[in-house]
C-alpha cells in the first residue's frame, strides 16, 4: 500500500524509453520514501516482459495480459488503472507525457479526483507547511514545471488527494539499470473482472507506425534554429552544418509554430530533451521552456543578433552576429582544420 | 437528417507565444495586462472541425462553451463571427483558481444542463498550461468515450465518427459511436476566417452583464433580436457540489512560483570575424567536441 506506481507503455513487446526513465526516477523516489516501486503493464502477449522491468528495481509488477488490450485504447486501460489504484492506493503515480499517458492520465485523475501535473521537468520529495490551515505535510511530491509560456517555474503539490500524479516527457529523466539480477513479484490482473464489453466501443481500423526519422536524442551534436532564422529556407544552413559536423537539426517551438521545421524536431519542455556534446543555438532567444530541453548539453554555442538574448546566459560561447554569415564560416574553418 | 448537436469547448488564453520585453514586471512577475487575450489556437482547430460537420450535415448546430471572466465573451463572439450558432459563457468568482480537474467538473456540470448533444469537440491543449487534460477529464466525468490528437474527421454520420489521430510516430484511424468527445490537434485544418455577414449580424452580441453596461441607444436591439444575447451562466445556474469548485475543488496547489532567473555561465564572447570563428573551430576540434 501507498507505494509508487509507474504506468509502463509498450510497443511491439518493447518497453518505451520514457517508461524505463520513469522507473529509474521512481526507484530513487521510492528509496527516499522507503516504500516499494510497482509497475503496471497492460497489453497483449506479455510473457517474459518482467525481464525488461525488474532490473530497474521494480518490486511488484502488475500485469494485465489480454489480446484486446493492445494496441492501447482509452477506456479499457482507464478501467484497469482506476480499479488497480482504488485497490492499491498508490501515493505517487507516474506516466509518460506521450499520446498514451496524456490520454490516460487525465481520465484516471478525473475518475479518482486526484491531482495531475503535466510535463514535469523535475520531481522531488519535500515537506509543506500550510500556515493558513495549520497543516504540516511530510514527504509530498514536488512537481516542478515551467508554466505560463515558460516565464515562470511552478512547483505544484497535491497535499490532500492521492495518488499524486505526474507526467514526464521522454528524455527528461535519465534511464539507469539498478541491478540486472533484481527480482520482483509478478501479480496478474483478472482482466475480465475489471473491464466490461462497453469499454471496447472504439475500433482501431488502421495503424501505421512510422519510425521517426529524426534522431535528436541520440545525436552527439545538435544544431538548433529558432524564430530568428526567419524562414524555412534559412534552415538549410543548419542542415548544411549538421551534415558537415555529423549532427542533427533541432528547432525551438517558435520556429516549429512558424512552420520553419517539422514538429518532430522540436526541442524543449513540450518537445524532445537533448544532452549532446555540442549544442549550437541559432537565432534562438532561449525561453525557459526551450532551455529545459537543452541546458544539460556539454557545450553550448549561442549565435544571435541580440547580445541580451536569454540563451546567452547558458552558453559557453556567445557569438553576436548574423547566422547567415557565421555558419558558412564555421563550415569553412572546420573543413580547413580537419584536412 | 436532423443534424448533429455539437459543443465546442474553447478557452481564452494569454498569448504566451508572443511574449514581449514588457511581459515581465520589474519584480519578475508576469504582467498579464501586457499579453493580449486570444482564442486558444487549437480550440480554433476544434471549432473548424465542428463547422465542417455543420457544412456536411445540414441542420447541425454548433454551440461554443467557455469558462472564464466576463471578457471571455470575446471567445463566444469570435465563434459566432466564424459560424457557430450560439454560445454559453460560464462565469463566476466561485470558479476562480480552478485547476484542470475543477475546470472539467464545472464544464461537465454545465454540459449536463445543456440540451442533448452528439459530439463535444475541444482543442488538444491550451497554450497557457499545455496540459491537454481538460478534454479527457470532461469525457471521464460525462462517461463518454474519447478520441484525442485528432487531425482529420474522415467520416461522420449521426451515429458514428471515424477520425485520423496524429501520434508521435505515425497515425491511427479509429472509429467510435456517438456521443463522443474529440480533442483536435494543431495539425488539423486551420479555422476559417470571420464571415463578413456574420460579423455584421453578431457585432452587438453581448452577455447580460455586458448589456447592463451598454450604451442605452442599443438596448432595444436585445429585445428585437434575441440571438444577440449571449447566454451567461453563474454557479447558481448549474448544479454543483461547492467542494469541487474553484480553488478548494482543485487537488493541485501551487506551492511556489520561481521567476526565471538566469544563472549566467562564464561565457566566452566571440566576434563573427574569420579569426575568432577559426579559433573557435580549432578549439572544438582539439577538445574532440567535433571532428
Amino acid at each position: 500500500m501507498n507505494n509508487i506506481f509507474v504506468y509502463c507503455e509498450i510497443e511491439d513487446g518493447v518497453l518505451a524509453e520514457v517508461s524505463l526513465e520513469l522507473l529509474t526516477k521512481g526507484r530513487k523516489l521510492a528509496d527516499t520514501l522507503k516504500c516499494k516501486l510497482e509497475a503496471v503493464v497492460i497489453g497483449a502477449g506479455l510473457q517474459g516482459i518482467e525481464n525488461q522491468i525488474f532490473p530497474f528495481g521494480v518490486d511488484i509488477l502488475h500485469l494485465a495480459d489480454d489480446s484486446r488490450l493492445y494496441p492501447y485504447q482509452t477506456l479499457p486501460h482507464t478501467s484497469i488503472v482506476v480499479k488497480l489504484f482504488e485497490q492499491e492506493k498508490p501515493q505517487i503515480a507516474l506516466m509518460g507525457a506521450t499520446s498514451i499517458g496524456r490520454d490516460l492520465g487525465p481520465r484516471v485523475s478525473s475518475a479518482l479526483h486526484s491531482g495531475l501535473t503535466a510535463d514535469c521537468t523535475s520531481l522531488e520529495i519535500g515537506d509543506h507547511e500550510d500556515k493558513k490551515a495549520g497543516m504540516h505535510y511530510k514527504d509530498l511530491l514536488f512537481q516542478i514545471r515551467p508554466a505560463f509560456g515558460g516565464n515562470i517555474i511552478a512547483t505544484i503539490i497535491n497535499p490532500d488527494c492521492r495518488p499524486q500524479m505526474a507526467t514526464v516527457r521522454e528524455g527528461v529523466m535519465k534511464k539507469e539499470i539498478l541491478d540486472p539480477d533484481y527480482k520482483g513479484e509478478v501479480r496478474t490482473i483478472d482482466v475480465e473482472k475489471w473491464v466490461s464489453s462497453e469499454d471496447f466501443v472504439v475500433s482501431i481500423i488502421d495503424r501505421h507506425i512510422e519510425q521517426s526519422k529524426v534522431n535528436l536524442k541520440g545525436a552527439p551534436i545538435v544544431i538548433a534554429g529558432g524564430y530568428g532564422m526567419g524562414s524555412r529556407e534559412n534552415f538549410n544552413l543548419l542542415y548544411d552544418l549538421a551534415e558537415v559536423l555529423g549532427g542533427e537539426v533541432g528547432a525551438s517551438r517558435a520556429a516549429v509554430d512558424a512552420g520553419y521545421a517539422s514538429h518532430e524536431r522540436q526541442i524543449g519542455q513540450t518537445g524532445v530533451t537533448v544532452r549532446p556534446k555540442l549544442y549550437i543555438a541559432c537565432g534562438i532567444s532561449g525561453q525557459i521552456q526551450h532551455r529545459a530541453g537543452m541546458e544539460e548539453s556539454s557545450q553550448i554555442i549561442a549565435i544571435n543578433t541580440d547580445p541580451e538574448a536569454p540563451i546567452n546566459a547558458v552558453a559557453d560561447y556567445v557569438i553576436t552576429g548574423d547566422v547567415a554569415e557565421i555558419i558558412p564560416k564555421m563550415i569553412k574553418f572546420y573543413r580547413k582544420n580537419t584536412k | 437528417m436532423k443534424g448533429l448537436k455539437i459543443i465546442v469547448l474553447a478557452k481564452q488564453v494569454p498569448d504566451t507565444r508572443n511574449v514581449g520585453k514588457d511581459a515581465m514586471k520589474a519584480d519578475g512577475t508576469v504582467n498579464r495586462a501586457a499579453l493580449p487575450a486570444i482564442f486558444n489556437p487549437e480550440d480554433l482547430n476544434a471549432l473548424e472541425q465542428a463547422l465542417q460537420i455543420k457544412d456536411r450535415i445540414p441542420g447541425s448546430k454548433v454551440t461554443v462553451l467557455t469558462m472564464g471572466p466576463g471578457r471571455a465573451a470575446d471567445i463566444i463572439r469570435e465563434g459566432l463571427f466564424r459560424g457557430a450558432d450560439d454560445g454559453i459563457l460560464l462565469s463566476d468568482r466561485a470558479f476562480a483558481g480552478s485547476d484542470t480537474l475543477a475546470t472539467s467538473y464545472a464544464l461537465s456540470q454545465a454540459i449536463k444542463k445543456m440540451e442533448n448533444f452528439d459530439l463535444i469537440v475541444a482543442g488538444r491543449q491550451a497554450i497557457d498550461g499545455d496540459t491537454a487534460q481538460v478534454g479527457p477529464q470532461v469525457a471521464e466525468k460525462l462517461g463518454l468515450p474519447q478520441l484525442t490528437y485528432v487531425e482529420e474527421l474522415m467520416e461522420i454520420t449521426e451515429k458514428h465518427a471515424t477520425v485520423k489521430r496524429r501520434l508521435e510516430r505515425g497515425v491511427e484511424i479509429s472509429s467510435c459511436p456517438l456521443p463522443l468527445l474529440l480533442t483536435v490537434n494543431g495539425s488539423a485544418a486551420d479555422c476559417r476566417a470571420r464571415n463578413a455577414r456574420l460579423l455584421m449580424k453578431y457585432k452587438h452580441a453581448k452577455t447580460v452583464s455586458e448589456i447592463q453596461n451598454a450604451n442605452e441607444d442599443y438596448l432595444h436591439l436585445y429585445n428585437d433580436r434575441p440571438y444577440l444575447t449571449i447566454t451567461e451562466w453563474s454557479v447558481n445556474d448549474i448544479e454543483t457540489d461547492q467542494g469541487q469548485l474553484g480553488l478548494s475543488g482543485s487537488p493541485t496547489k501551487v506551492k511556489k512560483i520561481d521567476n526565471v532567473i538566469l544563472q549566467a555561465k562564464e561565457s566566452k564572447v566571440i566576434s563573427s570575424s574569420d579569426e575568432d570563428i577559426e579559433a573557435l573551430m580549432q578549439e572544438l576540434i582539439e577538445s574532440h567536441t567535433i571532428g
